[in-house]
């Protein structure tokens, strides 16, 4: 599903070399629920934009369900963030002055899916994180944990191979991050992968695999 | 397309303050346009109609240096019958007199001709009769007086049978001309003028004589004024030595091309100069659109990273740029037209129509478009460009 291999990625602030990510291999298998947890400037976020072809390797190997990604060109990666990756943002991300329904169809549009089609899908999509009545609300018009259900939703309405959520409660209250990861648990059941950034343990503990990242290396933690 | 279409049209709807005071220069920049162009080609119309109508097939010939072979009236009647291409010929002589009535004076333009220049020149009778053959044989002491002259020296239209007197010879007024409804004739209606028998005009002025320095000849209907005039000059070269300075043969074509070289060099000025103005408001739409891209930079990472590629967001910025600007032209074609009706009201007691030029509609049309294309293209580019985790994590 998803192999890296030997990746690095280095960033230059002022004279100093920074390695976020740090020959880091990594294998994340289909229908697995796999956390990443580490504190800030451990290179969660250089390894999750990696992943989610937001970025591209400075060095290494990165494939994605058996393509190797790093010469694609920009139009092909965003091609996979379109079809391939559903991206779950702790800042949910909505488009402010689109409604729930709307933010949840785009992906389809860029995928030049059909009118009817995409209506079905948005309807499904949203009543799989239980909003089906909020469809027509801007997203200033709900709560945060709403909001995050409607980026759920848009994760995916495109049926992607891998959701990837980053921090996806750390903008939440806990009783509302216990929703989200019900949903989440569900989506798991029903058979999607997974992959979660967090920096909170309690939230880590949902995944069946945990995954350490410090000083851009990563430590698989036995359970 | 569509899509990106709908999306346009809605970032403009949410701000619309903003949306209008951008168009705004596109709006005035078109309502400039349409309105000057349209106007200049009214009035062109108006003033090309006026000129043809009187004088479409009159060639005007001046007689400088006769080389002792003067041209006579007896002359004109013969080439009149000769010539395939002439329908008629009349001589003119002209003369400023002091015309009198009761104890009334006024400075009149006399006129001396034959009954053929009624036709050539498309006066107009009102009351009476013009010339006729028999008055220029016998030298009669009648004459045709305008409109202004009837009004101004006599008091009524009504005087046919009255006498004048010009430099103190007595003439009896046997027509009155109509009051001229075309614009070239206005320009000289402002005088008095009266038309007697060019014999007549013999007697009263020292300067005219039996040998012709002017005539006019219409061209008629089968013959091109071209021909005629080609017809005419070769005539009068064999009558004056091969000598071309000897005479000069004018038509009113010359005039008319004149004219409209005048008022299409208008229209491209006017044009021109509105013209600058829709690029100003092109500008502006630049300056906007930039401020746009780098206020929604979130989005634009946003769509990026649910899988908008380069192009999605070049078109999309791309179309709003053209929608602001075709929706201030059409705004700016409908304020011209309002603008035009409002003229046309104004300006009906000039006899001229103002209507909206559909070619210059067409070129704006066009203009707009390629403007919002050719500004739009930087900013969307600029959004286009923006690498999606820059554009995510932009300000937050």
């Amino acid at each position: 599903m998803i192999e890296l291999r030997e990746i690095s990625k280095v960033y230059q602030i002022g004279d100093e070399r920074v390695h976020a990510l740090n020959h880091v291999n990594l294998h994340v298998y289909p229908h697995e629920f796999v956390s990443i947890i580490g504190p800030s400037g451990s290179g969660k976020s250089s390894l999750m934009n990696i992943i989610g072809c937001l970025d591209t390797a400075d060095a290494g190997l990165y494939c994605l369900d058996g393509v190797p990604i790093e010469d694609y060109s920009e139009k092909q990666l965003a091609k996979v963030r379109n079809e391939k990756i559903g991206f779950v943002f702790q800042n949910f991300n909505l488009i402010a002055k689109m409604s729930a329904e709307e933010n949840v169809e785009l992906p389809l549009v860029y995928q030049k899916v059909k009118r009817a089609e995409r209506q079905k899908r948005v309807k499904d999509a949203l009543e799989r994180v239980g909003l089906t009545k909020r469809a027509k609300h801007l997203p200033t018009e709900l709560s945060g944990g709403q909001q995050q259900r409607v980026a759920i939703a848009r994760a995916l309405v495109t049926r992607p191979s891998l959701i990837l959520a980053d921090e996806p409660t750390g903008n939440l209250d806990s009783h509302t991050t216990e929703d989200i990861m019900q949903i989440f648990r569900e989506l798991h059941e029903q058979g999607n992968t997974i992959v979660l950034i967090t920096h909170d343990n309690e939230v880590a503990e949902q995944g069946k695999r945990i995954i350490h990242i410090r000083d851009g290396k990563l430590t698989e933690v036995q359970r | 397309m569509i899509m990106s279409f709908r999306m346009a049209l809605r970032s403009i709807g949410a701000n619309k303050l903003r949306a209008m005071l951008t168009m705004l220069g596109i709006i005035i920049g078109v309502a400039a346009l349409v309105v000057l162009v349209s106007l200049v080609s009214g009035a062109t119309t108006s003033v090309t109609d006026a000129v043809s109508s009187i004088a479409n097939d009159l060639l005007t010939v001046t007689i400088s240096d006769d080389k002792g072979n003067p041209v006579r009236l007896d002359d004109l009647d013969k080439w009149v019958q000769e010539m395939k291409t002439v329908s008629g010929m009349a001589p003119t002589a002209s003369a400023s007199v002091t015309g009198k009535y009761g104890a009334d004076n006024a400075t009149f333009t006399l006129y001396g001709t034959t009954p053929s220049y009624y036709e050539i020149e498309g006066l107009q009778l009102a009351l009476g009769r013009f010339l006729n053959r028999a008055d220029v044989e016998n030298n009669t002491r009648v004459c045709i007086i305008n409109n202004r002259a009837a009004v101004n020296l006599i008091g009524y239209v009504d005087c046919v049978g009255q006498e004048l007197s010009f430099n103190g010879m007595k003439f009896t007024v046997v027509g009155v001309l109509s009051e001229s409804e075309n614009m070239v004739s206005t320009m000289s209606s402002g005088r008095m003028s009266a038309y007697i028998p060019y014999t007549s005009l013999m007697r009263l002025s020292s300067t005219v004589t039996e040998d012709l320095t002017g005539f006019v000849v219409s061209s008629s209907s089968n013959a091109s004024m071209d021909e005629t005039e080609e017809a005419i000059t070769k005539l009068l070269k064999d009558r004056f030595e091969e000598d071309e300075d000897a005479f000069s043969v004018d038509s009113m074509n010359i005039m008319e091309g004149a004219m409209s070289s005048i008022t299409s060099i208008l229209s491209i000025l006017l044009g021109g100069i509105a013209g600058i103005s829709l690029v100003v408001g092109g500008i502006g739409i630049m300056n906007i659109m930039l401020v746009t891209v780098t206020e929604r930079t979130r989005e634009i990472g946003i769509r990026k990273a649910i899988g908008a590629n380069r192009g999605t967001i070049l078109l999309q910025f791309l179309m709003e740029a053209v929608v602001l600007c075709m929706l201030g032209c059409g705004i700016g074609i409908f304020l011209s037209w309002v603008i035009l009706k409002v003229a046309a009201v104004v300006a009906s007691s000039l006899s001229m129509r103002f209507t909206l030029n559909g070619t210059v509609v067409l070129i704006s049309v066009v203009f707009c478009f390629l403007i919002g294309i050719v500004f739009g293209l930087y900013p969307a580019n600029k959004a286009a460009k923006m690498k999606p985790i820059d554009a995510l994590h932009y300000g937050g």
